[in-house]
């Protein structure tokens, strides 16, 4: 309080003293003088009474023992006053709701105003106490409101329904006032129609399932028409709004786009990236060779590059977007390099992020140019900033193989510099490139070795020590530096003392005259002096492999070591779309879904980009590689592209990157559902000679939170047994199954044809795969895991080939599903993403289930439940649909859908025609109503279907088509 | 959405608080405090996550103003919606200082319950804002003048109010433009921008809809067709408007129309690489005598009108970290040797176009056994011009006002044409 206090001094000079004066009262006793004047006759006196307690307040003050006095200046024409009262019991009608009842009725009166500014201000603050007594008198106020003549009122109550939602829910439903937020949709004032789009969508987030919204090509072209006349933060919402939505096709996709480009031009940069998501978004849909899509690819350049020139913090903003962007659509702002070039008084959140997107610029065309500016950036001041730029040398040489050498010896340069920070980044960045360009900059190393005694950091080290005894066999005195590093061993942190164990057995390896004292001192440091599990257990590793056979140690860990590939800090595809889908939000900033950093049940459904031409989507047969618009399938390349993902789990694999990115490394572990298939201390010695070293890939790359983390992770091998799976011969329950079809062709698998179906067997779902061996070679091994889909499903226990499979020969297997996997909804809808791993390579398929395996044995509805919830589901969630061609009578129909736990409840018959009532249950508790109507000698049958989360509806269509069919 | 928004003083003080949301505690106005006005480090980010709380915060002079949420929010919106906060503070009474912030507490709870409700952002212009938010407290009004101010607040022009009244209507436009360059010391363009803007101050009676013509080339080429040639156009890169524009209009037909907000406004900005005229041209010339000497002359070169003059000339002419005097002779102006910025500083009141002025300096520098050459920094000027380099022309303002007795003739309009100079560097 010390500024007040220099306050009241000013006010003894003279000064000129207005509000601020009323910061000023801090003494002892004032609550009971102010409230005296609070109970004041004089108005003006009540009034300065109410500043100070406000005042107070702000400083954060308790001053709530003043409540009813000032809820007794509330009745007041004074429009002053009457807000500052307003603003004093949002702050403490909490902490005294019984007090707080007093105000209630002059809420009430003053929602029935002849000043709309009065009404609006009356029903903007009620909304804002949360006093369950008060919310009940808030309803029918709120309806007058949400009706009101004035505009100013409509959009003021349009709010207040957001804020009753977050009271109270269930209050908001029963009263309909939902109905009436979706009615002001249409409303013909645009600031009204805007804000009651960004009620609507924020309360649709915390209802995932519910079709508030209702987002159709009507509601759309009214939304867009409001787009133009509404303030730039209602452009904002209604964007935001729009970017949820799916066109069904590319024409109405591009129609979209068309009207929304104009807001490009707007001076409120949200207003632009909001525009840039939605087209980001629907440009997906848009087939690659319309000259439309060239033509929007085009616009989108320079309103990026324009974010540019606004205020430091929302470049940084634009920046970390812009990131996600080059990342999807490199093509954009390919020619835009120069732009990202750090000024000399950008902050520098600005520098650091311009820098990693030059790198992702960073082409054979431009690269002369991003490295001077790099080498410029090297000498600067900033630690971070320089060290980043060093490290972005490095990637450089790994991305343009034409410049490698020019970096390297730009690299060399920065390390005679003996700048400390220098030096060790350098030597980080080093390695890699020796990761990249085997036996080529080996010359190197001398000057890399006088370097030795001033690494201080771990990375460093070990780095240095992975060079060390990589190439062992050049340096003459390997056996000298690394001894050297031994004698702090205890000291070291883990990355070096795995490092350091590697490296020393590598030595070993190559010269195993000189250095057995050497090897055992390590083994023994590693196995009894330490007890980090990893590093023992390593050690334990290396000891019985050397010990029992080491021409195989020699072939393990001298292993011939895969090229790092280019890119290896992309974001994983599946969370760079979903990033894509928040453009402009703060998951775009952080890099990570809302999910990440959002608690609750807001913001958890998982955006995707909507597949490429919306049309010819519901294909029966799974088709392999693309179905799900370029996702894991697609982009999986032979190295894999980034620690983290799916994949890389699968095999452990510690691809170490040359870099991360600024900001700390997204906690991917949770979606990731990681599974550590090979289990136990072996990885740790697999990852240890196909990736180099594990203990460094943790530690250049992300998060140890790549780890499995998955909760269902089942490891070990048991729980398969409790089911029997005798080869896939099961015992029919009549439930349909389809017929195996191929799902990933010998072509694309090295060899391994793998065909299958889906099946439901007493209860527990069943993949059923068959395993050809097309290849020369035998194959073992074998592993699978599934990407997150949307229902959960997840292996039960590990795939069960015991024998290897030879060439020719062929097997059967039965993998039981369950379905309390990670969750992510999949387009379509029965999408399955498989990735299934031998001893030659990782394969990747996707293939579609039929939903009726979701159907569990307790589906059958009770008849009063059934009616009531039927008439309770809104209309607008049912579809129907034409069932041609089936000659079945309605009874027969009845008993076969019954083997596929789809349940007839009750039947009806009608002139003739059968109306059957059925209810099924998914496994995750979705129930789906369906009215089958069949007219008997008519073969086509008329099915109507009801669901609280209407997207299962066709799904469910395709399962009825396909059991009565068959 | 916004959850709620903290004003503190250098030290971290409240001064304004005001939650919006129920999932924002008294807490968070501390965590702010201590984890980044008190921090240790500098702030690396204006966006700070802590415990799953998210906070974005700007600074205007020493006064910090921060946003936090707990939700996904639009964190672009927020960033804009927080210098809008500032300009509308700005708006009622001046400087962004402690003293001020404190002297209309009042008022600016008053403003921020208006322009944020739930968090979510309402109209902020200050045209809109001022006619029912006062510091006088408001007057009773009548039934017609508040159903037009809710009118005003939610309609589609919330930037204006109704009924404003001038006996002159009189507009002044004024081109500002920033000239950026790098140039390659044999006088290669290496890169080179412009970045403009057009401030419009109107001062017009009733709802007047305005049109804004320049030579824009996409436009002039598509009249180009029936007219001829009407002089030199130009090509813009991009270009953003202020929200009075209608953006669907200009996307269909390249042309800004609009009914402008009373007073000052930004009515666009604009980039453009191409044909840029470049107002001066720097030829450097340096020597090296022997290792204790350097030898330099600069030549610059006014490339405009001769009718028209340059102002406020600077060139400054980077000197090594070891130098240890240097002489001066320059034809015009006054150039004086800065130790302490490295410089030698050559400052010209006035020059006219297509003239030519010279400097020449012998720098004495001291030996060193740094092995690491100079790096010979560029050297940088500063320049006021009364053209556009852009080369952008105003070709016309059209003001109708139908339902007023006074047309487009009866306005006074004035155009005025600035262009300063950006990063404007010659390599040497």
């Amino acid at each position: 309080m010390e500024w007040a206090n220099q306050l009241c001094e000013n006010r003894q000079f003279g000064s000129k003293m207005t509000d601020s004066k009323y910061f000023t009262t801090t003494k002892k006793g004032e609550i009971f003088e102010l409230k005296a004047e609070l109970n004041s006759d004089k108005k003006e006196k009540k009034k300065e009474a109410v500043k100070k307690v406000i005042a107070s307040m702000t400083v954060g003050k308790d001053v709530s023992a003043l409540f009813p006095d000032v809820v007794n200046c509330m009745q007041t024409d004074n429009l002053e006053l009457k807000k500052l009262v307003y603003l004093y019991l949002m702050n403490y009608a909490k902490s005294q709701p019984d007090m707080a009842i007093m105000a209630v009725n002059t809420f009430v009166k003053d929602c029935e105003d002849a000043n709309p500014l009065i009404r609006a201000l009356a029903v903007r603050t009620m909304g804002c106490i949360r006093v369950d007594k008060i919310t009940e008198y808030l309803c029918e106020p709120l309806r007058k409101c949400l009706k009101d003549e004035d505009p100013y009122v409509r959009k003021t109550a349009a709010v207040c329904v957001a804020k009753l939602h977050d009271i109270n829910a269930q209050l908001v439903e029963d009263q309909g006032f939902l109905d009436t937020l979706k009615d002001l949709i249409s409303d013909s004032n645009p600031m009204v129609v805007a804000n009651a789009v960004a009620a609507l969508s924020e309360i649709a987030e915390s209802h995932p399932n519910s079709n508030l919204l209702d987002l159709n090509p009507q509601s759309i072209n009214k939304l867009l028409t409001a787009l133009n006349e509404c303030t730039e933060w209602g452009q904002i919402f209604i964007l935001d709004c729009l970017a949820n939505y799916t066109p069904r096709d590319d024409r109405e996709s591009q129609s979209i786009c068309e009207r929304v480009t104009p807001r490009l031009s707007h001076a409120n940069s949200a207003v632009v990236l909001s525009a840039v998501k939605v087209l980001m978004k629907f440009m997906e849909m848009l087939p690659k060779d319309l000259d439309y899509y060239g033509t929007l690819l085009k616009k989108l350049a320079p309103p990026l590059v324009t974010l540019l020139s606004a205020e430091p913090e929302l470049q940084y903003v634009a920046l970390r977007n812009i990131n996600l962007i080059v990342q999807k659509r490199p093509e954009i702002l390919k020619h835009e390099m120069k732009v990202f070039f750090v000024k000399y008084n950008d902050p520098i959140y600005v520098k650091l992020e311009k820098l990693d997107i030059m790198i992702r610029l960073a082409s054979q065309a431009n690269i002369a140019q991003v490295l001077a500016e790099l080498k410029e950036y090297a000498t600067e001041v900033d630690v971070d900033f320089v060290r980043k730029a060093v490290r972005a040398i490095g990637r450089c040489a790994i991305k343009v193989e034409q410049s490698a050498e020019r970096c390297v010896s730009t690299l060399l340069d920065l390390i005679q510099t003996k700048v400390n920070y220098v030096v060790q980044e350098a030597i980080v960045v080093i390695k890699d490139i020796f990761r990249k360009y085997p036996n080529k900059y080996e010359s190197v190393i001398a000057t890399l070795c006088e370097n030795l005694d001033s690494l201080d950091e771990p990375e460093a080290r070990a780095a240095m020590i992975w060079i060390v005894g990589e190439y062992a066999e050049r340096i003459d005195n390997a056996d000298e530096l690394l001894e050297s590093f031994l004698e702090g061993f205890h000291d070291e942190s883990t990355q070096v003392q795995l490092q350091l164990l590697t490296a020393i057995v590598k030595l070993f390896l190559k010269k195993p005259t000189e250095t057995q004292e050497l090897v055992q001192q390590v083994l023994s440091l590693a196995t009894q002096d330490s007890d980090n599990p990893d590093l023992r257990d390593r050690g334990y590793i290396y000891w019985r492999l050397l010990s029992t056979d080491p021409v195989a140690a020699k072939e393990v860990v001298l292993a011939e070591k895969p090229l790092i590939s280019e890119e290896t800090d992309l974001i994983e595809p599946t969370l760079l779309e979903e990033l894509i889908c928040h453009i402009g939000t703060l998951a775009s900033v952080y890099h990570k879904p809302p999910s990440a950093f959002v608690e609750g049940s807001r913001g958890v459904m998982h955006k995707r980009l909507p597949a490429r031409t919306g049309s010819g989507e519901s294909t029966e047969s799974p088709d392999v590689g693309t179905a799900a618009g370029g996702s894991a399938p697609e982009a999986a390349p032979s190295i894999i592209p980034s620690q983290g993902d799916l994949l890389g789990d699968l095999l452990n694999l510690d691809m170490a990157p040359p870099t991360t990115t600024g900001p700390p490394p997204p906690n991917t572990g949770m979606q990731m559902g990681g599974m550590d298939l090979l289990g136990g201390g072996l990885d740790s010695l697999l990852g240890g000679d196909i990736g180099g070293s594990p203990a460094m890939g943790a530690g250049f790359g992300a998060a140890p939170a790549v780890m499995p983390a998955s909760l269902n992770a089942p490891v070990g091998g048991g729980l398969g047994d409790l089911f029997d799976l005798g080869g896939g011969v099961g015992m029919p329950m009549g439930a349909y199954i389809p017929p195996k079809t191929v799902w990933l062709p010998a072509m694309k698998a090295k060899g391994l044809e793998i065909s299958g179906t889906f099946a439901r067997r007493a209860g527990v779902i069943q993949m059923e795969l068959i395993l050809t061996n097309k290849a020369m070679s035998v194959m073992t091994d074998f592993a699978i895991q599934f990407n997150r889909n949307s229902f959960g499903l997840a292996p039960a226990g590990p795939l069960q080939v015991l024998t290897p499979l030879g060439p020719n020969q062929t097997i059967e297997v039965s993998l039981p599903l369950s379905t309390v996997g990670p969750v992510m909804k999949m387009d379509p809808l029965n999408n399955l993403q498989v990735a299934v791993k031998n001893n030659i390579d990782v394969f990747y398929f996707s293939c579609q289930y039929p939903i009726s395996m979701l159907f569990v044995e307790d589906g059958k509805m009770e008849r009063q439940v059934f009616l009531a919830t039927w008439k309770d589901i809104p209309n607008d969630n049912e579809s129907q649909f034409q069932i041609k061609d089936c000659h079945l009578n309605s009874d027969a129909a009845s008993s076969k859908l019954q083997g596929s736990n789809i349940f007839t409840i009750a039947k009806r018959t009608v002139e003739g025609q059968d109306m059957l009532y059925m209810s099924i249950k998914l496994s995750n508790g979705i129930w789906v109503l369906a009215e089958l109507r069949v007219q008997a000698g008519n073969p086509n049958y008329t099915i109507s279907l009801k669901c609280r989360a209407p997207e299962v509806s066709q799904c469910v269509f395709q399962c009825y088509e396909a059991v009565l069919k068959n | 959405m916004i959850g709620g928004l903290f004003i503190y003083n250098h030290k971290g003080e409240v001064l304004i608080s005001r939650v919006y949301r129920d999932d924002i505690g008294r807490n968070a106005v501390d965590a702010f405090r201590v984890n980044v006005i008190h921090a240790r480090q500098q702030v690396r980010s204006p966006v700070t996550n802590i415990a799953r709380t998210s906070f974005f915060h700007v600074k205007r002079s020493n006064i910090w103003l921060a946003a936090v949420t707990k939700q996904n929010v639009n964190a672009a919106m927020v960033f804009e919606f927080l210098y809008k906060m500032c300009d509308v503070m700005t708006a009622y009474f001046g400087k962004i200082s402690e003293e001020n912030i404190k002297n209309n507490f009042v008022l600016i709870y008053e403003l921020l319950d208006e322009i944020l409700d739930f968090g979510y952002p309402q109209n902020s212009e200050t045209g809109a804002l001022k006619t029912f938010i006062t510091q006088t407290g408001i007057k009773s009004q009548s039934k017609e003048e508040q159903s037009q101010i809710t009118s005003q607040v939610t309609g589609q022009i919330g930037w204006r109010r109704e009924g404003i009244k001038y006996r002159r209507n009189e507009l002044f436009l004024d081109v500002l433009e920033s000239v950026n360059l790098l140039m390659s010391p044999q006088g290669q363009v290496l890169s080179a921008h412009v970045s403009g803007r057009v401030v419009m101050k109107s001062y017009l009676s009733g709802m007047p809809e305005c049109k804004f013509g320049m030579n824009d080339k996409i436009v002039i080429d598509k009249q180009g067709k029936g007219g001829g040639a009407t002089g030199q156009s130009i090509a813009i890169d991009d270009c953003t408007f202020h929200q009075c524009v209608r953006l669907s209009k200009f996307d269909a037909e390249r042309s800004i129309s609009f009914i402008p907000p009373d007073g000052e406004c930004e009515l666009m900005r604009y980039r453009t690489t191409k044909d840029i005229i470049l107002p001066f041209r720097v030829i450097p010339l340096v020597r090296e005598v022997g290792r204790t000497k350097l030898e330099v002359k600069v030549v610059i070169k006014s490339n405009f009108k001769p009718s028209l003059l340059a102002q406020k000339i600077e060139v400054r002419i980077p000197t090594p970290l070891n130098t240890s005097g240097v002489q001066v002779i320059c034809m015009k102006g006054k150039a004086k040797y800065k130790a302490s910025e490295n410089a030698i500083v050559w400052k010209i009141k006035r020059m006219a176009g297509m003239k030519e002025s010279q400097i020449s300096a012998e720098i004495e520098l001291l030996p060193t056994n740094d092995k690491k050459k100079w790096a010979r920094p560029p050297i940088s000027m500063n320049f006021e011009v009364p053209f556009a380099p852009s080369g952008l022309k105003v070709r016309y303002l059209k003001v109708f006002e139908p339902k007023l007795n006074y047309s487009d003739h009866d306005v006074i309009k004035w155009v005025r044409y600035i262009g300063r100079s950006g990063i404007y560097e010659t390599r040497c």
